[in-house]
């Protein structure tokens, strides 16, 4: 073990590690939407939307995103499309977490008591407005949790986009290691800043749930 | 919708003789499967009545309820609120209305519920507030302010900033009538408001239901308590699987009916509350 090849390379990990966590997070949002969607889409949408759903749903979720990554990444040229690495990895990443956070916000919505849309559908809540200011926010709440532990995984996950290119805090120790022959030192650090940020990430989600129980 | 979507002030007086009821229900039927809940039930409501359900559990009084804004889908026969049919279009056969049109029907027909469903993520202003601005297109801040008037109307104007959870049983039920009588609905439909409470928070509840049967406002109401609807309803009608089986005034009803079920349920009420 010698540190000082840890710090010689923590300056460019860290950098890498920008890279890792803005990826990560464009991938978490593009999921949050496509998996509000979707959950809204299965349950008010009719028999297609709901066959639809189910169909990407246990596709994202039974392939493995190392794969789904690939695929994007190999098929899209195929159609016509060329997509630069990056965009392939944030659309892969938010596609499979979107299969995910739809269930989280499917199970989510059958713990919110049918009595709070009946309450605003008697009012005479239009269905759209019963969705983004009743349903949607309890069920956000409820979630809270497994939606911290989404981002985590998806954000360790996100070291499977080295595959194909992206300088990313994984990729980047490969790198690192390859040249300086000193791979434990590397991906020690590297561990251990994928372990801070993370330990961020769930304090954050601590306060935000702590935050909203108070109401 | 052009005079019904009128708002009319909560204190006018009863019009002696209008033609048009406010609740007509003919020949009402429904099945659940080939279990009959409702059958044909008639039942008038005129502005500013009040009348009561009553009756045993899984007698169909809260269906029938629920059926007169469309919450529960009616089978057979017909209901009318200021004369326009509820839920169905007024062709032959007809067919059920589309969500936009019961959403017209349901503005003028405020409903409380038996557990309140005030919206946990909200405080009792916005509770109150919020059907303002997402159904009447009201501004935030006129929205705020005619709803702090409403909860000082149900003596919860302190509360304003206290979120469901923080408030008592009978605080919560008389949010959810503010946030009901804010859009001055022309009928209100209670069911069983007082059921989840705990007996010492009944009270409150029924006094300003009182005040709104003062105030002319006109009520259906699902209860068990017999004492409300001895002394504020103007009629009653005891249900029994699924048809009316006594309608009148409290005193034909309770005093005067010769029919075995309403005796045999009084008899019932009293003995379980007496002690």
């Amino acid at each position: 073990m010698k540190f000082s090849v840890i710090i010689d390379a923590f300056p460019y990990l860290l950098g890498a590690a920008v890279t890792t966590i803005w990826v990560s997070l464009l991938g978490v949002l593009l999921g949050q939407v496509i998996g509000v969607v979707v959950c809204v889409a299965r349950q008010s949408g009719g028999r297609a939307a709901d066959i639809a759903g189910g169909v990407y749903v246990s596709f994202f979720r039974g392939v493995p995103l190392l794969i789904q990554l690939l695929l994007i990444y190999y098929m899209l040229p195929l159609v016509g499309i060329d997509v630069p690495p990056l965009v392939a990895s944030i659309a892969a990443l938010g596609l499979a977490s979107g299969a995910y956070v739809s269930e989280i916000y499917r199970g989510a919505l059958n713990a919110v008591p049918h009595g709070q849309s009946e309450a605003a559908l008697a009012l005479g809540f239009p269905g759209s407005s019963i969705w983004t200011r009743i349903l949607l926010p309890q069920a956000f709440r409820i979630s809270v949790p497994a939606l911290v532990n989404e981002l985590i995984l998806l954000l360790k996950a996100s070291s499977l986009i080295s595959v194909v290119g992206v300088a990313e805090l994984t990729r980047t120790s490969q790198t690192i290691s390859a040249s300086n022959y000193r791979p434990l030192e590397i991906y020690l650090a590297a561990g251990i800043i994928y372990l801070a940020i993370n330990g961020a990430l769930a304090l954050f989600g601590t306060l935000v749930e702590r935050r909203l129980q108070q109401a | 919708m052009t005079a019904v979507s009128q708002t009319v002030p909560l204190s006018r007086t009863t019009v002696q003789g209008d033609a048009v009821p406010m609740v007509s229900i003919r020949g009402v039927g429904k099945s659940f499967g080939t279990n009959e809940v409702l059958r044909d039930i008639d039942l008038t409501v005129s502005k500013s009545e009040v009348v009561c359900l009553i009756g045993p559990s899984g007698s169909g009084k809260s269906t029938l309820l629920r059926c007169i804004n469309f919450l529960e889908v009616y089978d057979r026969g017909e209901i009318r609120i200021e004369g326009k049919l509820v839920g169905y279009s007024e062709d032959t056969p007809r067919r059920r209305l589309s969500n936009r049109d019961l959403r017209d029907l349901r503005r003028n027909v405020g409903m409380v519920f038996q557990q309140f469903n005030l919206w946990p993520h909200m405080t009792a202003l916005e509770n109150v507030a919020e059907a303002l601005v997402q159904v009447r297109g009201m501004d935030k801040a006129a929205a705020s302010a005619h709803a702090r008037r409403m909860l000082d109307r149900v003596g919860l104007a302190a509360k304003a900033d206290s979120y469901p959870a923080r408030l008592s049983g009978g605080q919560q039920q008389r949010v959810a009538i503010a946030r009901v009588i804010a859009m001055e609905p022309h009928l209100m439909l209670f069911d069983e408001p007082t059921s989840a409470l705990d007996p010492e928070l009944v009270g409150e509840v029924l006094q300003v239901m009182r005040d709104l049967a003062a105030d002319g406002m006109t009520m259906v109401v699902v209860t068990h308590e017999m004492g409300f609807a001895a002394n504020v309803a103007d009629k009653v009608a005891f249900l029994d699987r699924g048809r009316i089986a006594a309608f009148g005034t409290p005193r034909e009803v309770f005093h005067e009916s010769t029919e075995p079920r309403v005796q045999q349920f009084l008899q019932t009420y009293h003995e379980r509350n007496s002690f």
